[in-house]
């Protein structure tokens, strides 16, 4: 039928006749994880679809790259994903060495791993908390900030600076650990660990949260992998696979961690509690990871020699690493000169977007909510 | 298997289409296809079991003025058996058209759009090949080395004055 000049499909059901509505989410939504927008068709709750729009925070950072150099580039890693910034600071910073066949010393590699960590855990913080702020839960939020607020002033003492690091180099990084700094992280996890008993104790075997996560937008694995799914996503459904124990870099290979994944312990493998599970026991892995660091790190430089004047080689490289959002991937091409010939960032929160699509079929309109939250969205990142 | 192996398993496959493998260069070897033969090769290596390549990890595309060329580069990853492979096609600037591969990894999907937007790559037989970063008015594909700024959009400056 004819509606208004626009032709409308009508359902009757129990009597109530209904019809399809296009709706507009975002670009400015409390709940968007930054800008960007769906265009969701429904049918009263029922989504039939919702399509992301994205590309509001494109910020071209990988044409920067051709412009600022190797080292000047560094700083722009920072910003594709400002929570989590100490890994895109070590994935530049690995291409680059890859490239030009850098040997990072030791020491390097063991803050590069401590601050990577303590990064993970402030980023998982993030994610757990605004999960549970978004789907109307605020209190677990501030709990999981007032913990995140004491790992930035950790990293402040690090690097000075609290969001965006610009921590590493080519070649090492640019502060060795400040005096006191293991012992006062040390004491700083040993009070925070029992704090994630009390997280779960407050929220995540919450019935009413796990209400609505549970069942919610189940990925199989094979779709995890067809789309490309990345980190706690992919794990939470179920597919075995870590980059820093499967593909090991840094010192991951000397250190004792498990690799949680989903297991369907409320509902179905690849829920939305999956994935969310599977980053509280993240930060409890990252916590026995932080420890053996601290504990073991050796002495000697933080920093290789590199030129100023840094000119890899003519040749290209990709290398893979783990950040909080999952295998982000760098490729650089190199022509031989002081600029990068060419720089592509595929990150995981890209990936886990284009994936929004299909899951959202047959969902209710609050359950988006809860998928965009349960993926660790961060929009810069789809963007960069 | 490493990516000589994977050469000559495809080499004897599929013969010519498959032009060279490349190690000279520093980083990652890479084995170059002619790029009418990217789809087909890709859903081999997907279903081949000794390759079994169930993940496209990363597509670039890469525009070289000098050689005419816009190149696209598959990063493919296997979940099963642990190894990668890096796969190379190059079109002319001119008229870059590359066969989808988004019927073989559903993930192609959004990076073909990206490489479509940024170096301007048109993949044929892609469901929705629209614009993803930039907005749909955009003119030009920024990755390409001699896209030239535009001075302005929408009558709003690109460019400003120092205040100092």
């Amino acid at each position: 039928m004819s509606l208004g000049g626009f032709d409308v499909q009508v359902l009757r059901e129990n009597g109530f006749a209904t019809e399809e509505m296009t709706l507009n989410m975002g670009p400015q939504h409390p709940s968007t994880h930054g800008v960007l927008r769906f265009v969701v068709r429904a049918d009263g709750e029922i989504m039939t679809e919702a399509v992301p729009d994205v590309g509001y925070l494109h910020r071209s950072i990988e044409k920067i790259s051709e412009k600022v150099g190797y080292h000047g580039f560094m700083p722009y890693t920072d910003r594709v994903d400002y929570v989590a910034a100490m890994p895109c600071n070590q994935g530049w910073a690995m291409v680059s060495e890859k490239l030009a066949g850098i040997e990072v010393p030791r020491r390097a590699e063991y803050c590069r791993v401590i601050a990577s960590e303590f990064n993970r855990i402030s980023s998982h913080l993030i994610a757990v908390g605004t999960m549970g702020m978004d789907i109307g839960a605020f209190t677990p939020f501030t709990h999981a900030l007032r913990e995140r607020e004491h790992i930035n002033n950790l990293l402040e003492e690090l690097c000075g600076a609290r969001l965006t690091f610009n921590y590493m180099r080519i070649g090492g990084v640019a502060w060795d650990l400040p005096p006191d700094f293991a012992e006062k992280a040390l004491a700083y996890i040993d009070r925070f660990e029992p704090l994630i008993d009390e997280y779960n104790a407050l929220i995540s075997f919450n019935k009413i949260y796990k209400e609505r996560l549970v069942n919610v937008a189940v990925i199989s694995a094979a779709d995890a992998i067809n789309y490309n799914l990345n980190g706690p996503n992919l794990r939470g459904s179920g597919v075995d696979f870590d980059v820093r124990r499967d593909i090991p870099y840094s010192i991951y290979p000397e250190l004792q961690f498990d690799v949680p994944i989903g297991t369907g312990e409320e509902g179905t493998v690849g829920d939305c509690f999956d994935r969310y599970m599977v980053r509280i026991r993240e930060i409890q892995e990252s916590c026995k990871l932080l420890r053996q660091c601290l504990q073991q790190i050796p002495d000697g430089p933080v920093l290789a020699k590199v030129p100023r004047k840094f000119k890899p080689p003519v040749g290209d490289a990709y290398v893979r690493v783990e950040s909080a959002r999952g295998d982000m991937g760098w490729y650089c091409v190199s022509d031989g000169s002081e600029y990068p010939y060419r720089v592509k960032i595929r990150t995981g929160s890209f990936t886990a977007m284009s994936i929004i699509e299909k899951v959202s079929r047959g969902l209710m309109i609050a359950d988006l909510i809860t998928v965009v939250a349960s993926f660790d969205l961060v929009a810069p990142e789809v963007d960069r | 298997m490493d990516t000589a192996a994977i050469y000559s398993k495809l080499k004897e496959r599929f013969g010519d289409v498959v032009l060279a493998l490349e190690t000279e260069h520093a980083g990652d070897p890479a084995i170059r296809i002619q790029p009418r033969a990217i789809a087909e090769v890709s859903a081999w290596l997907r279903t081949d079991a000794d390759t079994a390549f169930d993940c496209l990890t990363n597509q670039s595309g890469v525009d070289y003025p000098d050689r005419n060329e816009v190149e696209v580069v598959y990063h493919l990853y296997s979940y099963s058996l642990r190894h990668t492979c890096v796969l190379k096609v190059g079109v002319s600037r001119d008229n870059p058209l590359v066969p989808t591969v988004d019927p073989v990894w559903k993930t192609a999907n959004w990076m073909e759009r990206e490489v479509f937007d940024l170096v301007g790559v048109v993949f044929e037989g892609h469901p929705d090949l629209r614009r993803i970063l930039l907005p749909e008015d955009w003119v030009g594909h920024p990755l390409r080395k001699d896209f030239v700024e535009p001075t302005e959009y929408h009558g709003i400056s690109t460019k400003r004055e120092s205040m100092l």
